[in-house]
């Protein structure tokens, strides 16, 4: 407090004269107005960042039509580019990665706020979020040379031979186990959303007042009861705020994944089996591109990643912020 | 009490046990997942590491080398992509929090810097490759360093406007009722109660931008060779990591090892030095 009275007093005080006062007006304005054009520059960015990839892809967009989305072929030779199967791609492996990644964050959440020994609870959380700190890249070293191999040695076969003739499950779990493919990629970015989640799901969970915690303890909840009648409803927005966030970067994640996903523009039927996503093709493909027509159509595809995560990450903001605003009455 | 059914409480008690029994899993595969991360890139990276590294550029396939252009790369790219970023974030979050507070057009700003915040990091790689790389005709650094600015900017704004609105207006109307004019409440009373805050946000920009590989492959490009052209295509660890690691040299597989670790190294430092900062300022109040 001493240093801000301080401050307070020693400038303005001494010396109101009509040149000081003209000085501070001036200082006012320009501070007041370089700023709020830095705040429209942020705005002014995102309108670029979608004029350019409108720009950028309309040659192939003009070329093929809506028919770019429902097209599996992808053939620089011939110059016929689809976007199906890195569509494909994208979805699955971001689905598999909400599948597993989805009930770990939550269980994590749960462990955090209900059972953790305080003691632990904030070296726990740190760790935590130190996992969303590590770059995509070392998750994409670390899923070829370690995730793939053991999935290839210890998993895949076994998933393969278990639901061998099975309906359906079978066709998804056909051999051979590649080690690298969506599944693969499925998994390492269910480790990458984890933090994600976790960290909105805990913090939404600690909004829950305690008293409605107690009551229902009081009457004899026990702790999952608790936790599915009482905190799940009364953070629900908040999850699943959470989650579309996690979503969010699980379609737009690339190093990790252009590492373990084989990049094969074809649809197969089973998980194990090599594939692409929007943003392995265009992280691999982008520099080989020579041809206009070749960059129009990776621009299409991220024009495309660009709209579905603007989507998903808008729902998502858009249902935290009504829970910040209930938290706010 | 007397009906009070003791087989049905049971069943109650051992499903809720079982879940929670769940709940520890989770936690210890998450914690089980970080350590091994952790391990294996000590346990790889670490071999690799030797004076060699810091003093040689990338080497070609099969013989031995280090990563000094790579890392010179990376420093140079940070420093410029931060330097471009922070200023203009910091005005940007200045004006939401003390101007703008809940005006439409502040609103708007918060949404839009969200979404940029978790945009996909490759689609800000297309938007500077379409602006700069094609205007100027080639790869630079200078594209990969406003690629970088790009991503620095959401974090910093966002921290910016979220420490600032920390500081109680209480010490603005008192900064005000002295006969502050606003240039001087808000440099000399706002940003000192909210600086601990605010660096916190800058580092945590520069390590989320140190390890950012989608936004260089086609902004920077790589180079082989020890470059301090800004304007030439510049190496940078991690599309040296990509490069290398998909190789089928052992040589490129060690040193992209090396620089994973470096990398993670760095990021998790800067991590946990912004924690450490913002920790201790909420402890002093």
């Amino acid at each position: 407090m001493n240093q801000v009275a301080s401050v307070a007093t020693s400038a303005p005080a001494n010396s109101i004269t009509a040149s000081a006062l003209r000085r501070h007006t001036l200082w006012d304005a320009v501070l007041k107005h370089g700023t709020r054009s830095a705040a429209i520059t942020v705005l002014l960015l995102l309108g670029g960042v979608i004029a350019t990839l409108v720009q950028g892809s309309w040659l192939s967009l003009s070329t093929f039509g809506p028919e770019f989305l429902t097209t599996e072929k992808w053939n620089p030779v011939s110059e016929e580019f689809g976007a199906l199967a890195p569509i494909y791609g994208t979805l699955l492996t971001s689905l598999i990665a909400m599948l597993i990644g989805i009930p770990i964050s939550i269980g994590i959440a749960i462990f955090l706020t209900e059972l953790c020994p305080p003691r632990l609870k904030r070296s726990i959380s740190t760790a935590i979020e130190l996992l969303a700190g590590i770059p995509s890249i070392i998750y994409g070293i670390w899923g070829l040379f370690v995730l793939a191999p053991f999935l290839q040695a210890h998993v895949q076969p076994v998933l393969i031979e278990v639901f061998a003739g099975v309906p359906v499950l079978g066709t998804m779990f056909a051999g051979p186990p590649y080690g690298i493919g969506i599944f693969t990629a499925g998994i390492i970015l269910s480790i990458m959303v984890l933090p994600y989640i976790t960290s909105v799901t805990r913090d939404v969970f600690e909004t829950v007042p305690p008293t409605l915690k107690e009551s229902a303890y009081a009457l004899g909840c026990t702790t999952w009861e608790v936790v599915r009648k009482i905190v799940l409803p009364f953070t629900s927005t908040g999850v699943i705020g959470g989650i579309m966030l996690g979503l969010g970067r699980a379609l737009g994640e690339t190093m990790a994944v252009t590492f373990v996903i084989g990049n094969a523009h074809k649809i197969a039927g089973s998980i194990l089996a090599p594939g692409t996503t929007i943003s392995a093709s265009i992280a691999n493909e982008f520099t080989e591109a020579e041809t206009a027509l070749y960059t129009s159509s990776l621009i299409s595809l991220g024009l495309l990643l660009f709209l579905i995560t603007f989507t998903v990450l808008a729902i998502a903001r858009l249902l935290l912020l009504r829970l910040q605003r209930q938290a706010g009455k | 009490m007397q009906n009070f059914d003791m087989s049905r409480y049971k069943r109650r008690r051992r499903v809720s046990s079982l879940l929670m029994i769940g709940s520890w899993f989770a936690a210890i595969t998450g914690l089980a997942i970080l350590g091994l991360i952790l391990f294996t890139l000590f346990w790889r990276g670490v071999g690799g590491l030797n004076l060699a590294v810091f003093t040689e550029s990338t080497p070609p396939p099969g013989a031995a080398g280090g990563l000094l252009n790579a890392i010179y790369g990376s420093v140079m790219m940070t420093v410029l992509g931060t330097a471009l970023g922070t200023p203009l974030g910091i005005l940007a979050g200045t004006w939401m929090a003390e101007y703008g507070r809940n005006s439409r057009l502040a609103t708007t700003i918060r949404f839009i810097n969200d979404i940029l915040l978790s945009a996909p990091s490759i689609v800000i790689g297309l938007f500077v490759y379409e602006v700069m790389v094609v205007t100027m005709g080639h790869f630079s650094a200078w594209a990969g360093g406003c690629a970088l600015a790009l991503l620095v900017l959401p974090v910093v704004v966002r921290t910016t406007e979220d420490m600032l609105l920390l500081v109680p207006d209480g010490l603005r109307e008192a900064a005000s009722a002295l006969g502050s004019p606003r240039w001087m409440v808000i440099s000399r009373v706002c940003y000192r109660a909210a600086k601990a805050g605010m660096i916190t946000g800058v580092l945590l920009a520069v390590a989320r931008v140190t390890g950012e590989t989608a936004p260089l492959l086609f902004t920077a490009l790589n180079n082989q060779f020890m470059s301090t052209d800004m304007n030439a295509p510049m190496a940078n660890l991690p599309v040296v990591i990509f490069q290398f690691a998909l190789s089928p040299y052992p040589e490129w597989q060690q040193l992209a090892w090396t620089a994973a670790l470096l990398i993670t190294v760095t990021v998790l430092i800067l991590n946990i030095v912004a924690r450490a900062l913002s920790s201790s300022r909420i402890k002093k109040d």
